[in-house]
């Protein structure tokens, strides 16, 4: 630790090297932890849903309904203890700049299958009174500038017209892979306005105990096997995975890219440090004259290179974090809870040491192996 | 005067090894860029191919996408008659409805929870003639009544079932296999198409979701859209089927390339860093050189010409690596969902000539940024200070 000052003072010799390379390092660990974040938040994605939680839908596909009269049906099955049903409305807001979910859900069994979302009690209440009420997420009041009680109108795609809702209730999740910027409103009025056509997009249920999910599911896909809508029913995990697959190559571009990046920066790095290490040839050897041993040496150079690297990488890594915590960033909704996880900090980490002994080794070993007599040469 | 650019080559020559990891850095750089910006060219032009400039695409009114669309058979027939469509040799109108639905289908290689959406078409059989991109380039057209489907050149090999004879399994019915078709890479060839009569029992019942109609007159587009939206009996809307499909794509098009230019330049930053450092280095090492050559009479501008030269002739050598690293991406099928149609879509990397243009001046670029201060500090070098 004593050699500390003379570390310090030889990457304060070429400051601008020095932090030219620090901020390489930091650049490569920021860019590297938001590729790896989309990896991570879309695998998030895939992983969440409620062990007791499960989710019936048309057979055919996500984009065919069931009849609305599955709901009765699935309450008898044995082990289903609740049964709530939603609809992707996929309307338009304005301009379509800004693009947002919309579901048409049964108010009250919703709201009560999904404790995650939570809604304060009065809203909740107001919701449930009136028809055309809609509860919307947190972000959407700063996106829009919405407030409570207003009326906002929406044009339908699928459902053609324009639909008016108001806001009743702001709901905040309590799950980070929860979207918090989708709206839900009331499925009866869905159903009003479209002439009772009795349909739901999908079902959710739930079970009384984890383990029965396979069981439960097959009871309920053999009872509408023969109908005009047979249902395919699975976890809402294997729910949202479903979804997730849905990115498709995108997790492996992103790694890939991830590790480009890396090694473009390790030759970055390792040029640096090489260059530093050829300028001292002549005080390595003075300082092997005056007794400095060859492990020292080596110890010496590779702390220099470790102190940049590790600089570099704690800037790029927290940095990361802090910008997409403080602007709450989601990716226009696509990517909710978007967060770097303790788990990309450590493969960052990781990333960092091995960053630090391939770029330090070389240029260290050659300082520890260097002759004096030849070295002394250079001394002027 | 110019100082000669074998002096350059010689200097690089004395320090191969920092030269040539500034030169990889900044490959890897441009390999990435290319390979970024060829997804987004890849994407963009499946659906720049899609439309043809002489199609009419009719939906309902309000529908964004074919998906949430729908009309009648009463629909077709007043479209079928309007006067503005193309006639076929055999006095038919070139007018396809079409049914537009999604299919959930297991990729190879993944679990059987992860489902894929893919779009299955139903056509008519004018539907080949008034795509005039689509050609079926093995086995023959299915055949109409029958359980038959065509498949994308983009869906065979990654799906399972898809060879010619073999059969995919979508709503409850086996389907035979009877061809496959290419459409200019074209994002048709993410799909898979049967008969319109044929799907629209098992799927959503007696409705088309689209009508694509070819134009007589390739012209005459706006006075078709005012005709057909003007009809009492219609509730459409008319898109030009190749704006239609560009429309599609521009959500994700514009991620795709935010997000390219976004990497590279962050990567850029670190690579220009690099060659700021390799090319200071080089510039004290030299000190003494810079010093006589000053002496010699050299012009300070010829110094700073000189090491710009050196270092720009570095980065278009990492440049040139870098698009030769890049280049064995054209080609490659990646694929994704298009949350605007909500369908998965298949497409090539495509590197073109222009792009790797693009990568090689981006690398010069990198390479004078990163050489101008060095060069600077070589030719404002205070002589005779120096010569010591």
């Amino acid at each position: 630790m004593k050699f500390l000052p003379l570390v310090l003072a030889n990457l304060g010799r070429h400051k601008r090297r020095t932090a030219l390379t620090t901020l390489s390092v930091a650049a490569a660990l920021f860019l590297f932890a938001s590729l790896q974040t989309v990896v991570t938040t879309i695998a998030a994605a895939a992983q969440f849903g409620n062990v007791r939680r499960i989710v019936s839908m048309n057979a055919t596909g996500i984009v065919f309904p069931l009849p609305l009269a599955y709901a009765n049906r699935l309450r008898a099955v044995p082990g289903v203890e609740a049964v709530s049903w939603a609809n992707w409305f996929g309307g338009r807001y304005g301009d379509n700049k800004r693009f947002f979910g919309q579901f048409a859900v049964d108010p009250a069994s919703y709201l009560e299958m999904y404790p995650e979302m939570a809604v304060p009690e009065d809203q909740k209440q107001a919701f449930l009174r009136e028809k055309s009420a809609a509860i919307i997420g947190r972000r959407l009041l700063d996106v829009f500038g919405w407030k409570l009680g207003q009326d906002i109108t929406i044009q339908g795609t699928i459902f053609p017209g324009d639909w008016t809702f108001t806001i009743r209730g702001v709901y905040t999740p309590t799950d980070p892979a929860i979207n918090d910027d989708m709206m839900i409103f009331r499925h009866d009025y869905l159903e009003e306005r479209l002439g009772r056509p009795g349909i739901a997009g999908w079902y959710v249920a739930r079970i009384d105990h984890p383990d029965n999910a396979a069981r439960i599911g097959k009871v309920i896909d053999d009872g509408f096997r023969n109908s005009r809508a047979p249902t395919k029913t699975g976890t809402e995990q294997a729910f949202n995975a479903s979804f997730a697959t849905m990115w498709g190559n995108v997790s492996l571009l992103m790694g890939t890219i991830g590790l480009a990046v890396v090694f473009a920066i390790l030759l970055v790095t390792a040029n640096a440090m090489m260059m530093s290490a050829r300028e001292r040839i002549g005080e390595v050897a003075v300082l092997k004259t005056i007794g400095f041993t060859d492990r020292l040496l080596f110890t010496l150079v590779m702390t220099e290179t470790a102190l940049i690297t590790f600089t570099g990488a704690a800037i790029g890594l927290v940095g990361a974090k802090l910008l997409y915590k403080g602007t709450n960033f989601n990716a226009a909704g696509f990517l909710p809870g978007f967060d770097v996880t303790p788990r990309t900090f450590v493969v960052g980490a990781a990333i960092a040491v091995l960053l630090a002994l391939a770029s330090g080794l070389m240029p260290a070993l050659r300082a520890a192996r260097l002759p004096i007599v030849s070295a002394l040469r250079h001394v002027e | 005067m110019k100082i000669p650019i074998i002096y350059n080559v010689r200097s690089v020559r004395q320090r191969p090894v920092s030269t040539a990891l500034t030169a990889l850095g900044i490959a890897m750089v441009v390999a990435v860029f290319i390979a970024m910006l060829a997804l987004a060219n890849g994407f963009l032009a499946a659906f720049a191919r899609t439309g043809s400039e002489r199609n009419v695409l009719i939906l309902r009114r309000g529908a964004d996408a074919e998906l949430s669309s729908g009309l009648g058979r009463d629909a077709a027939s007043l479209v079928a008659a309007s006067p503005h469509a193309a006639l076929a040799p055999d006095g038919r109108p070139l007018v396809s409805p079409e049914v537009y639905v999604l299919v959930p289908l297991t990729r190879i290689g993944t679990d059987t929870n992860a489902l894929t959406n893919v779009v299955a078409r139903g056509i008519s059989e004018r539907a080949w003639d008034v795509r005039a991109n689509v050609t079926v380039v093995d086995g023959r057209r299915p055949a109409s009544g029958r359980s038959e489907i065509c498949v994308g050149s983009k869906i065979v090999g990654r799906f399972p079932g898809t060879a010619i004879g073999q059969s995919l399994r979508f709503a409850g019915r086996d389907w035979t296999v009877v061809c496959h078709f290419t459409a200019g890479g074209s994002a048709f060839e993410s799909e898979i198409w049967g008969e319109n009569e044929q799907f629209m029992p098992v799927f959503r019942g007696e409705a088309f979701q689209s009508i694509t109609l070819r134009l007589k007159d390739g012209a005459a587009f706006e006075e078709a859209k005012r005709a057909l939206e003007g009809d009492k009996r219609l509730t459409v809307d008319v898109h030009r089927e190749s704006e239609f499909y560009v429309q599609q794509s521009q959500l994700l098009g514009r991620i795709l390339r935010i997000l390219a230019m976004l990497i590279t330049s962050i990567m850029a930053v670190g690579a220009v860093f690099g060659a700021v450092n390799t090319m200071y280095a080089a510039v004290s090492e030299r000190t003494s050189e810079i010093a006589v050559l000053l002496t010699l009479g050299f012009h300070p501008r010829s110094v700073l010409a000189s090491f710009l030269a050196e270092s720009a002739i570095i980065a278009a050598v990492g440049g040139a690596l870098g698009c030769l690293i890049a280049l064995p991406a054209n080609g490659l099928v990646a694929s994704t969902t298009n949350w605007a149609s909500f369908s998965e879509i298949a497409f090539s990397f495509r590197v073109t000539p222009g792009l790797l243009l693009a990568g090689l001046v981006f690398a010069v670029v990198m390479g004078v940024v990163g050489g101008f201060f060095p060069a600077r500090r070589a030719a404002k070098l205070p002589v005779v200070q120096a010569l010591r």
